[in-house]
Formats: C-alpha cells, structure tokens, sequence
C-alpha cells in the first residue's frame, strides 16, 4: 500500500474523538480498583478496630495526608508519563517532598525519644508484614494502572511502569493504612515506602513488556 | 502567515472534532515532514525510510487521543516518532544508530519531502491477514468508503461491532506492522 492511500485510508470516515474520554475511564478504573483494594483489605485483614480513636491523633491524619500525597503526585507522573513528548517538570518533586518530610518527622522523633522506645519507633509491632500487606492490597490498582497505560502512549515504559507501581502503591498504602495499627513517623518511612517501592519496581521490570505498543 | 506547527495543529484540531477532510490534510502534511525527518535519521538505513513513515503514522492515527490541545504538536509527533524510530532499531540491532544526536524538536518542520518511496512492507497484506471482525469494519468503512450503518448491514454486523472494529483492527494492524520485518 503506498502512504498516500495510507493516509486516505486513515482519514476516510475519522469520526471525532472525545478528548476528555480517556481521563473518564482512567478515573472509572481507578474508582473501580480502590474499590476492590478496599475489599481486600477488609475481607482479608479487617479494618483497625480502634479507628475511631486513631482518628482524633494527629498522627492519624499525618499518615492519611502522607500516602494520598504520595498517591496524587505519582497519578500526575503517571498522566504525564502516559502521554508523547508530555514533560515530567516538577511532578517528581510532589514524590520527593512528602518522602522528605516523613523522613525529617521520623528523624525528629527519633533524636528526641529515649534511646529504648526507638526500637518501638522504628519497627512497631508488625513491621515484618507491613511492606508486603502493602505490596498486597496494591495488586488491584497495579492492574488498573497498567490498563490505564496500555490505553495511552507512553515512550519511557520503564518510568511509566515504575509511576504506575509507585502510584499503585501509594493508594495502596493508603487502604492498608485503615488496618494499620501504626502511627510512628519513623516506622511509616521506612515500612509504608518500603512497601510502595515493591509494585514500584515490578513496575519498573515489567513496564517495557506491559507497556509496548 | 501562520508557522508550520500553528498551521498543522490548527488541521489537527479541526480533525480530532471530526472534520476529516482536514485531518486528511494533516496526515498529508505530516507525512511529508516524517519522510523528510527520518530520511535524515535514517541515512544508513534508507531502504527502512518509507516503511517507518508509514508505522509512524498508523502511530499517530491510533494514539490521536494522547493528543493534548495545549502541547506543542511538534513535542507530541517527534515523541512519537522517536519512539517508532528507537524501537525499529532495537529490532534490527542497530543500537549502534541511537548514538546519533537524538532529533530536536526544531528539526522535524524543517524540510518536507513528498517524493515517497515503495514501502517495502506491504500494509493491505496484512490487513487481509485480519480476522473479519476486523477486517470487514476497515474494508468497508475506511477503504470502500462506506457509513457506519451501510457497513453494519453489509457485514451482518451491529454498528457499535463496526466501529469498535476499526478502532481495534488499526491498533492491530499496528501490532503486525511492528512485528513484520
């Protein structure tokens, strides 16, 4: 087929394309997989019977603010990464701020606590599962993600898959964190991150095969 | 007088809103710059030239959608074609090209050239290699020129079937193009 007729045959009938559809299904499927995150995490693991108490801490809200920052930041990456020639610009920076905050609250902390709580701080009573539970309740995001994805164009698939399993796992952490019994600055950045980088770099090991078009 | 990118983006635009006589003026051009770029890029390879065109602009055609109004068009085709560029030549081992100073965005509207060469790869084979529920929508619809409803009665198909058989039989023709050699 010569490229003329290509192009005549592209162009024959091209109805037109709704440009606000691919963000309505995007937000359809992630409504969809926290949907199914929260299910997990309550059929699985049951939520935190001291909820109602956690939630009058400060701390609580601390964590909350925490993981949906993270959340957001790594959605906008995401958006960007998905779409040709889209810049980053200074969207890694809305990753690397909460990070930083966390890790200078859990280093405050641990200065100024007696030198035998900060083994408590550090590594509370579940920090053996913590990054795996995670890593868990994140599965349903990471598919809806990877959809997402493969529904647009992204050009550096390994970054765009790192995004999207880093994104995946911060609402993921997000949902673990209504199970959670902890609230300590220093076991949320390391656990909790912890957590959120193993759908990262699955993310990141897969993207080029998930993602190619 | 309008820039090329101004110009290119304002077809564009008027296409994605279903305007195809401009969209069909945009691919035209767009074609031309492609050929233009890539003949550059691909000086060691010239035999390579026009079938890359051609998977560059089934590229755009499929992921119009990823167009966003408010980006340099010439950002959003250059990343495009930049990506077609680098995964040709993963497949035919010749990373030693991506050496090359990678394109800048000015360069892809700078020359235009309309001479095409034959696609040594012949993109109507495979489209006969389509299963009919894709084949059939693309046959009628974007070859014959028939409507939707025409086509729908002509195949024994509903019109929705049609329509989402173009969609997925481009984005599969696609799939094909880039596995061929």
């Amino acid at each position: 087929m010569r490229t003329d007729d290509l192009v005549q045959m592209l162009a024959k009938g091209a109805e037109a394309v709704d440009a606000r559809a691919p963000a309505r299904r995007a937000l359809a499927a992630l409504a969809a997989a926290t949907v199914c995150a929260l299910l997990l995490m309550a059929g699985l693991l049951g939520l935190q019977p001291a909820l109602a108490q956690e939630a009058i801490e400060p701390m609580f809200w601390v964590r909350e603010m925490f993981c949906a920052a993270l959340g957001a930041a790594g959605l906008l990456c995401v958006a960007r990464l998905a779409r040709p020639g889209m810049r980053l610009g200074l969207a890694p920076l809305g990753v690397a701020a909460p990070l930083l905050a966390m890790w200078i609250l859990g280093s405050v902390g641990l200065l100024a606590a007696d030198p035998q709580e900060r083994s408590i701080l550090l590594f509370g009573q579940t920090a053996s599962v913590c990054p795996f539970l995670i890593a868990l309740i994140s599965v349903p995001l990471f598919f809806a993600l990877v959809w997402i994805l493969r529904a647009l164009a992204p050009t550096q698939l390994r970054l765009a898959g790192a995004a999207g399993g880093f994104a995946s796992g911060a609402v993921g952490a997000l949902v673990y964190s209504l199970h959670c019994p902890e609230l300590a600055a220093p076991f949320l950045g390391i656990w909790y991150v912890l957590g959120m980088l193993i759908p990262t770099v699955v993310g990141a090991l897969l993207g080029p095969r998930l993602l190619r078009w | 007088m309008l820039s090329k990118e101004e110009r290119l983006r304002g077809l564009l635009l008027r296409g994605l809103a279903g305007e195809s006589s401009a969209y069909h003026e945009f691919l035209k051009e767009l074609a031309a710059h492609l050929r233009a770029f890539l003949r550059r890029r691909l000086a060691r390879m010239p035999e390579e030239v026009e079938d890359l065109v051609q998977e560059s602009l089934l590229a755009v055609h499929n992921q119009r959608h990823t167009y966003d109004p408010n980006q340099p068009l010439t950002a959003w085709v250059l990343a495009l074609a930049r990506y077609k560029l680098i995964d040709l030549l993963r497949r035919r081992s010749r990373t030693d090209l991506l050496h090359d100073p990678l394109p800048e965005e000015s360069e892809l509207l700078a020359a235009s050239d309309e001479e095409a060469a034959n696609a040594r790869r012949d993109i109507a084979k495979l489209l006969d290699g389509l299963p009919d529920r894709h084949r059939l929508p693309i046959l009628y619809v974007k070859l014959e020129g028939l409507s939707v409803a025409e086509a729908a009665r002509r195949a024994g198909m509903s019109e929705s079937a049609i329509k989402v058989g173009v969609h997925r039989g481009l984005k599969a023709l696609a799939q094909r193009v880039r596995s061929k050699p």
